[in-house]
């Protein structure tokens, strides 16, 4: 009788307490060892629980937003077929949609998934033990790297395949192959643009010795971009504004200088982006004249002739993702290590 | 059987800018031997266990660990060496068990082997009980003994100490200590530790060496080094007096064998060249002074070291 008492409570102290268990790693490679060590702090910790929640009530909220106005939305605009697209940008002005929501929120995650990434470890004391192992230095930024995007791209697959199916849901329409695709590529270019972010508080944590000041600083490049940065650019347009009303060759010339202005933004390239690509009756996106506008065929733009249009975009957006890694990794390379200072 | 020098370090320097932290070390160590750095603070101890394991470059000179050359292969270096920091850290949302399995799986540790190595060191340094604790409840010794068996966990031919006492109470240090010993004559492993902390170095260490400024300069076994230290003046007696004046120390430096005689709370410590007790006595109740204590002092390290550390400034 004991001896079934005591089995039963074994399996029962099983069941319901997280002693006796340990992590096995699934990888005999080190650098997996850390990815899958990072990826499981990522979800093991609250922020990412926070952010899911956030991501959830974006979700929602946009879909709210899409479903009141999708009505009118579909009836004003009759020219175009994708009418599951719309869930994604139709708004009835209470609340942005849902890519506005992503441009808002995606720099937030970059920053709340990074800022802390080399810092954290050495105010732990816990980079001086890492790098006395025998794996190569970089293994360890690069394998941050990979586990916090491999996160993002877990967190953006997520919400969107969840913006799909309620939207299935709740609108009863299918999306077209074309639309599939066009959300596809659209989460791809999210994905990228929460990397160009992450990667920047990343280089922040490792210039940084407290992870305070690299998430205050990378939430200042993000609100400079966000906010001062269109302010900026309009003074520098009131100052340069021809004086005399000019041919139209120098007003276009004008207007693509303030419009690669604007590009310098992160943002600005990311919206342009996801515009054409989830609206793709967006044929240009920089001025057009009547006369070129004159015998074109009104209609969206196939696929392939949208992801020509923001090529651009999509590469400026990598490059600086790029380059913002490449200057971290070489501060974390030449960076002294001692403990904790 | 000749000694095997496990570590060899020929004129090893490195330069911050004007600074230099390590001048021109040269040193070696063999295998089995557990050597202490010892040094005050910013000595350069860390600097030159940091380019032990090619965690820093060394400005000249050269260093070999295992017969390896830590600056252009760190990671052979690094699969023998175990380095335990100052103030170690580990993942405190983890368990002790945990943050041991992921050393091991860094070192490419087989999953199924690392998990019976982790718990069988877990119980060598006492912290089966707590194995599935989270680290953030533990105490600072038992994050330190921890931290010794995660760098055991490799099995290294070497291991690195860096201030392992700091922090640490009385009784935890003389277990931390004995626990190194014993595990360094299991396993014929070579230790190196830095510490400020004198005698506790003094118990466990078969040779030190006094760092200052970044220089080494002195090596050997403690005794050795205090006889040749203190060559000049190998005797050294404690008194105490009252009243002390200058006088009656003007007086007892008038002693043709007194080299030296330092004054400090109500005691007068004599450094002399015989033992001359019986002389030194007579000079004081000559002066009419009362002697209450009369002694022959051995010479600690806490001597040893403060006498060098006077020298090298």
């Amino acid at each position: 009788m004991t001896a079934v008492f005591k089995k039963l409570n074994t399996a029962f102290g099983r069941i319901f307490s997280d002693q006796q268990k340990t992590i096995s790693y699934r990888s005999q490679h080190p650098f997996w060892v850390i990815v899958q060590k990072e990826v499981m702090d990522h979800i093991n910790s609250w922020r990412f629980v926070i952010l899911l929640l956030l991501m959830l009530l974006t979700a929602v909220a946009s879909l709210y937003t899409a479903m009141s106005s999708l009505q009118s939305a579909i009836t004003e605009d009759t020219s175009t077929p994708f009418v599951f697209l719309k869930l994604f940008t139709a708004t009835d002005g209470t609340l942005p949609p849902f890519i506005t929501f992503i441009s808002l929120l995606g720099p937030i995650i970059g920053i709340a998934l990074g800022f802390d990434a080399v810092n954290s470890e050495r105010n732990r004391g816990t980079l001086s033990r890492l790098l006395a192992q025998p794996i190569p230095r970089d293994y360890i930024i690069n394998a941050k790297l990979v586990a916090s995007l491999l996160v993002v791209t877990i967190m953006v697959a997520t919400l969107g395949m969840l913006m799909m199916g309620l939207g299935i849901l709740l609108t009863g329409i299918p999306p077209m192959p074309e639309e599939f695709w066009r959300v596809f590529f659209f989460l791809l270019v999210s994905i990228v643009y929460i990397g160009v972010w992450l990667n920047l508080a990343i280089m922040f944590s490792v210039k940084f010795k407290q992870s305070a000041t690299s998430a205050l600083s990378s939430l200042a490049v993000w609100l400079f971009f966000s906010m001062f940065f269109s302010m900026i650019i309009n003074v520098i347009v009131v100052a340069t504004i021809p004086a005399h009303i000019a041919g139209t060759d120098q007003i276009i010339g004008y207007q693509s200088f303030v419009q690669n202005l604007l590009r310098i933004s992160p943002s600005q390239l990311f919206s342009e982006a996801t515009t054409t690509l989830l609206v793709p009756t967006v044929r240009t996106l920089g001025p057009i004249t009547v006369e070129q506008a004159y015998g074109a065929i009104a209609g969206p733009l196939p696929l392939g002739q949208s992801l020509l249009l923001v090529w651009s975009q999509l590469t400026c957006l990598l490059a600086v993702a790029f380059i913002i890694f490449g200057l971290s990794y070489v501060m974390f390379m030449k960076q002294e290590v001692r403990s904790r200072s | 059987m000749a000694k095997e020098k496990i570590i060899k370090l020929d004129g090893l320097t490195k330069k911050y800018g004007q600074l230099t932290a390590v001048d021109q070390l040269t040193l070696s160590i063999q295998r089995g031997e557990i050597f202490g750095l010892l040094g005050p603070n910013g000595a350069g101890k860390t600097t030159t266990i940091l380019m032990l394991l090619g965690l820093s470059e060394p400005t000249s000179g050269k260093a070999e660990v295992c017969g390896v050359d830590p600056t252009f292969q760190p990671l052979l270096v690094k699969e023998k060496v175990g380095y335990l920091p100052d103030e170690v850290g580990f993942y405190e949302n983890l368990s002790g068990l945990d943050n041991l399995l992921y050393t091991a799986a860094l070192n490419g540790v087989d999953s199924s082997v690392a998990e019976e190595r982790a718990k069988l060191l877990l119980e060598q340094v006492d912290l089966t009980s707590r194995a599935y604790d989270k680290v953030q409840t533990y105490s600072r010794g038992m994050k330190q003994r921890l931290g010794l068996a995660d760098i055991l966990i490799k099995e290294p031919e070497v291991i690195v100490l860096d201030e392992p006492t700091s922090g640490i109470d009385p009784e935890g240090v003389r277990e931390l200590l004995a626990l190194i010993k014993q595990l360094s004559q299991e396993r014929n492993m070579t230790v190196l530790l830095s510490s400020h902390h004198l005698y506790q170095v003094q118990q466990i260490c078969d040779r030190v060496g006094l760092f200052v400024e970044g220089k080494l300069i002195a090596v050997g076994p403690i005794k050795e080094l205090g006889y040749n230290l203190f060559k000049s003046d190998p005797i050294r007696l404690e008194v105490e007096v009252e009243p002390i004046d200058e006088q009656l120390i003007s007086a007892i430096e008038a002693n043709q064998y007194v080299t030296r005689v330092d004054y400090s709370q109500k005691r007068l410590l004599i450094s002399c060249q015989q033992h001359i007790g019986a002389e030194i006595a007579g000079i004081i109740t000559k002066h009419g002074a009362r002697l209450t204590h009369l002694s022959q002092h051995d010479y600690g390290l806490d001597e040893i070291y403060h006498r060098y550390f006077e020298e090298g400034r």
